[in-house]
């Protein structure tokens, strides 16, 4: 697992010179950031630094101040979520954010619908639509929430309900995956079973992914970026960033990880 | 799939047979059915907006309306000779609603929640008012009038009778519920369900809340205006009451006391609201109150209306629990019959002194004579109420635990 030579992949996502300000406030001070296509890229920092402030503008939710954002190369930068996503990007979010009067099979079903050309249709049956249905349960086994297909996601346990926002995530077949704070309040059977998930969904795309927790990152980062006051302090392979002295400092503290 | 084949043959022989049950054999029955069939398909296209997409619209009668002044222009031109059998007069009351859904749906599906709802109240009176200011094709007060028997009949149809008129609405009712049903199970019925249950979500799954809201808004427009053709058909004569809040808010209230959850929900809420106005209206002139008070009785206790309940009750007798249920009503009926007894001898009494002061104090109640100038009739009816209403209060826990345990079964076997 080593990192793709970031010099001559192309790149899935390229910020550069990002600023978000809200009123007096800038909260993204400046982001400049690389990740090849087919990288695992994590982003780290304290509480506040701005990591899914950082999201919000890369999948649409937030609009940059200044700065420019590109999927593919393509100028994405403050485009509608729902482009966003028609062109190959897909996140999660860190508070679960499914649909609760739905079953979990329709949730999933929902997120593969427009990514196989299904669009606004509303003269196809659902029932029919077999490469749509294929889609949804591979997913359900993937995510391991098959043999719940049938209860309402608003009833599923928490960590349920964290494999069914991954599975709406992935479920599109996009390019480029956001995942925020992915294994947040679970326990450590959980998140291994997690950190098997986001590897084999991960395979053959690119991830971006916020999290807290150092174990985690080390093991599924091909590089990481250390994020401190709306600013990249340093963005390398783990090794190198572990053994980052201005990190260790800013970040890392005590050297627990 | 066997189970929806079965209902919807089940239904097909429902509709067919109803007019035929011994008491519902005499033309006013088979009005009452009509009603409730046009109601029916009108509630179902505003259960689209409320139960499926999550709009709350207080202007939903503006395109029943629409559609049904499109439709009695329609069979006023069928009267002096366009060669169409009235049944299809409806497809211009669909049309219609479909053309004002999609003007009036590109303007205001661009938020949803409080805004949208703010919006259709504001565009509900601004077309009723319009009405009155454009007498030429609404008629003014009077509405506009046209005659369904003077046209040209398909196969021996003449619409003479009601009980023909009852079958053109069966035929409608069942065809817009296929339809209905049918277009929730698409992409976009399904989108629909998302964009309720969290619009921001959608977003970054592809699809555009906007989109998606203006879609159903004007599916649901083209059979709020079918429905309006009915009443074209029906009443032969459209008025500005048929596009008023005053129907907007009875198409509110049926969807919601027959339960936004469940498809049949709408269905059962039009039957059973259009029994209320039509059967309570002739035992008292305070109809409207009960309505109301029936109306916040199930925001409050049964937020699941009549088809939750219903589906609650058939829960428990698939998990044969019905009897902890029963034994519930059991002890909760007496109270709830002293409660009502007391509280609808006071509205009574109140309603005849304030509006029908002429008339005297001394009147009869069940069966009971009273004088209303004397304090003894309101001291016991208020008795009555109070002790009934507490006691029903300190027995309802056993109720809702009832109910809430069927319902818990009911998910956990989903």
């Amino acid at each position: 697992m080593h990192a793709p030579d970031a010099a001559t992949t192309p790149r899935a996502l390229e910020l550069s010179g990002v600023h978000k300000r809200f009123g007096q406030t800038e909260i993204i001070r400046g982001v400049s950031l690389d990740v090849p296509r087919g990288e695992r890229h994590a982003i780290i920092g304290p509480n506040g630094a701005g990591k899914s402030t950082l999201f919000n503008l890369m999948s649409g939710r937030l609009a940059p101040t200044t700065g420019t954002i590109r999927l593919d190369g393509e100028d994405i930068t403050a485009r509608r979520p729902f482009r966003i996503a028609r062109r190959g990007l897909s996140r999660s979010f860190q508070v679960t954010n499914v649909f609760p009067r739905m079953t979990v099979r329709e949730n999933v079903r929902c997120s593969v619908l427009w990514s196989l050309g299904y669009r606004y249709s509303f003269w196809r049956s659902l029932e029919r639509l077999r490469d749509a249905n294929e889609r949804t349960d591979e997913t359900l086994e993937r995510i391991g929430l098959a043999a719940r297909r049938g209860a309402l996601a608003g009833v599923l346990t928490y960590a349920e309900q964290r494999a069914l926002e991954i599975g709406i995530t992935i479920a599109g077949g996009a390019r480029v995956i956001l995942l925020d704070e992915p294994t947040a309040g679970m326990s450590r059977p959980e998140t291994e079973a997690v950190v098997r998930l986001i590897r084999s969904v991960s395979e053959g795309r690119t991830l971006v992914m916020v999290e807290h927790d150092m174990s985690v990152v080390f093991e599924l980062a091909d590089r990481i970026s250390v994020l401190v006051y709306g600013e990249i302090v340093a963005s390398d392979t783990p090794a190198r960033i572990r053994a980052n002295e201005a990190v260790r400092a800013a970040y890392l503290g005590g050297g627990d990880a | 799939m066997h189970g929806t084949a079965r209902a919807w043959l089940g239904a097909v022989v429902l509709l067919a047979a109803l007019p035929w049950i011994p008491g519902l054999h005499s033309d006013s029955a088979r009005s009452l059915l009509t009603q409730m069939g046009i109601a029916a398909v009108f509630a179902l296209s505003y259960n689209l907006l409320l139960g499926e997409t999550g709009l709350l619209s207080f202007g939903h009668a503006v395109y029943f309306g629409l559609g049904g002044y499109a439709s009695i222009h329609f069979l006023r031109a069928i009267n002096a000779g366009l060669a169409i059998p009235v049944p299809f007069v409806p497809l211009a009351g669909a049309l219609a609603g479909l053309a004002f859904g999609i003007v009036f749906g590109a303007l205001i599906t661009r938020r949803g929640g409080t805004v949208f709802a703010l919006i259709t109240l504001g565009l509900g009176e601004w077309v009723h008012a319009s009405s009155l200011m454009l007498p030429s094709f609404f008629g003014g007060e009077e509405g506009v009038t046209a005659s369904r028997t003077r046209a040209p009949h398909l196969v021996g149809l003449d619409l003479g009778s009601q009980l023909q008129v009852y079958y053109v609405t069966a035929f409608w009712l069942l065809v817009s519920a296929l339809a209905m049903h049918a277009f929730m199970r698409t992409p976009v019925g399904r989108l629909a369900n998302a964009v309720r249950d969290n619009p921001e979500r959608v977003e970054f799954i592809g699809y555009n809340p906007q989109r998606i809201r203006f879609i159903m808004f004007s599916a649901s427009a083209a059979f709020a205006g079918l429905a309006g053709g009915l009443h074209a058909i029906n009443y032969e004569i459209v008025a500005a009451e048929a596009l008023s809040a005053t129907r907007s808010g009875a198409v509110l209230l049926m969807v919601y006391i027959g339960g936004v959850h469940h498809f049949a929900g709408a269905i059962l809420g039009a039957v059973a609201i259009t029994w209320l106005q039509v059967s309570l209206s002739d035992y008292t002139t305070a109809w409207l109150l009960y309505l109301g008070l029936l109306f916040m009785g199930i925001v409050a206790f049964v937020p699941g209306g009549l088809a939750g309940l219903a589906m609650i009750h058939l829960a428990a007798l698939r998990t044969r629990s019905l009897g902890t249920i029963a034994r519930s009503y059991l002890i909760a009926l007496p109270f709830a019959l002293i409660a009502s007894l007391g509280v609808v001898t006071l509205i009574e009494i109140a309603y005849r002194r304030a509006t029908q002061p002429e008339a005297g104090t001394s009147m009869r109640l069940f069966w009971i004579p009273m004088d209303t100038a004397k304090p003894w009739p309101w001291i016991v009816a208020a008795a009555l109420a109070a002790a009934g209403s507490f006691a029903l209060v300190r027995a309802w826990p056993r109720i809702a635990a009832a109910w809430a345990q069927a319902g818990e079964e009911m998910h956990a076997r989903a």
